[in-house]
């Protein structure tokens, strides 16, 4: 399968890239590792008039920690999650997810910024993010903007982006006195998308949950907070009670469709289970 | 639509052909430069049968367009040979009967290559992670973690006696 025609950019700056995209407009894509986007063009799904591609641009793959944050350029391969040892002593959430993206040959491409940009709650990171409580950085004609993590995800496939403007950066906050973090996902094989996924960070104080953000992976229409879980847990004494509370909220708030991978009921159980696993691997992480 | 002089140095051999935007890697590959060794198995990026070492880390071949690789190094599998010496991993999969019908195998090999340049003895476990994104559908997954093990140790065992 061959995509349809496209005129193609390879602009060597952020700034030649905006001019590009201010230019064309909707007519325009961005193409970062393509591993999403390379395929939709050859279903047809995607026909862009225009791709401007990122790979040409230099620094845009920094993954360091600066002052309180992890900061990592948009164009961060996620193959690099997994042989950084910062990410791996630090970050375990993060390091989880990476490990289980896709498959190892796609994670050679595949890039952090592409897989939250495109917005799909199938996709591992914005889920991660989401419980991160990350800050995406967003470059356009009028200069650099900030943008919470809660503001980015608007729909299936739609963020918060303007049309002349690319992620350029995520950044999350750097790991606190008690905190600890997890992902869980089910799948058929490596390579699927999740059946479901459950992202955990928490910042504990003793046996309390001083803090809590979980994202779900795949459960519904757009990348979602469990919200209701995290009530369960805030302020509370962590025990085995609590959690299967903060589960059981989980598969009661997600909204997950019937698909090839199982029916909404199998779906909800499902991530009640991995919630509460991954909590349970979040809090024991929270202690070393 | 638009056209493109792309150049990318293949095992080692510089090519330049004028293509399409849209031309896939492994299109330039097959078609444009004549190597099909490096096989089209699935299309949609499940497979790894188009498996192929770019600037010596493995990529899915039909998921990367000719142009984003523009100035780069690649390897498939025509360059793991040296001349009539088969490369361990070859070697490997000969002695081993890694491969039944042998269409995954361009794929498997390069990214057997890619785990032991990373790591000179993975375990097993390591060694079917590191597979994971090649399928084999004759499903001889055994023989060819055991070509793999066979490839390391020689490779191992030839860079000790260097």
């Amino acid at each position: 399968m061959i995509p349809g025609e496209f005129e193609y950019h390879a602009p060597s700056s952020v700034q030649d890239a905006v001019a590009l995209l201010a230019k064309h407009r909707d007519e325009a894509k961005i193409l970062a590792g393509g591993q999403s986007l390379i395929p939709a063009m050859r279903f047809r799904l995607a026909a862009p008039e225009i791709l401007i591609d990122l790979n040409g641009i230099g620094g845009l793959d920094q993954l360091e920690e600066q002052g309180s944050e992890l900061c990592i350029g948009a164009m961060t391969r996620e193959s690099a999650l997994e042989e950084s040892d910062l990410v791996q002593k630090r970050y375990p959430l993060l390091a989880d997810a990476a490990a289980v993206i896709a498959d190892p040959v796609v994670r050679n491409m595949a890039t952090v910024g592409g897989n939250v940009a495109h917005a799909d709650p199938a996709n591992d990171h914005p889920a991660v993010m989401l419980a991160y409580g990350a800050t995406v950085y967003a470059e356009g004609p009028k200069g650099k903007r900030s943008i919470a993590i809660d503001d980015f995800f608007l729909d299936l496939f739609e963020n918060a982006l303007e049309i002349d403007e690319i992620l350029t950066e995520l950044r999350i906050p750097a790991p606190t006195k008690g905190s600890g973090g997890a992902y869980m996902k089910l799948e058929r094989k490596v390579g699927d998308y999740a059946i479901s996924g459950v992202a955990v960070q928490l910042v504990m104080d003793g046996s309390t949950c001083k803090d809590v953000r979980i994202g779900l992976t795949n459960v519904s229409p757009a990348p979602m907070r469990a919200k209701n879980a995290e009530q369960e847990l805030i302020g509370k004494a962590v025990d085995a009670a609590a959690i299967a509370a903060a589960a059981k909220a989980a598969a009661g708030e997600c909204d997950p469709s019937a698909d090839l991978r199982g029916g909404v009921d199998y779906k909800r159980d499902m991530t009640r289970v991995l919630t509460e696993r991954a909590l349970v691997r979040a809090v024991e992480r929270s202690k070393e | 639509m638009s056209r493109h002089q792309v150049s990318i140095t293949i095992n080692g051999k510089a090519y330049t052909r004028e293509v399409d935007a849209r031309t896939l890697l492994v299109h330039f590959i097959r078609e444009e430069v004549g190597l099909t060794g490096t096989h089209i198995g699935c299309d949609t990026t499940s497979c790894g049968a188009c498996t192929v070492l770019l600037d010596g880390k493995s990529v899915k071949s039909c998921t990367v367009f000719a142009v984003t690789a523009n100035g780069k190094e690649l390897l498939t599998v025509e360059g793991l040979a040296q001349g009539k010496e088969l490369h361990p991993i070859q070697e490997g999969f000969w002695e081993k009967h890694g491969l039944q019908c042998g269409y995954c195998t361009p794929g498997m090999m390069i990214s057997a290559k890619h785990l032991l340049d990373r790591n000179a003895n993975p375990t097993e476990a390591q060694i079917r992670e590191g597979l994971s994104g090649n399928l084999c559908r004759c499903t001889g997954y055994n023989n060819i973690v055991e070509a793999v093990q066979y490839a390391a140790e020689k490779m191992r065992s030839d860079s000790g006696a260097e």
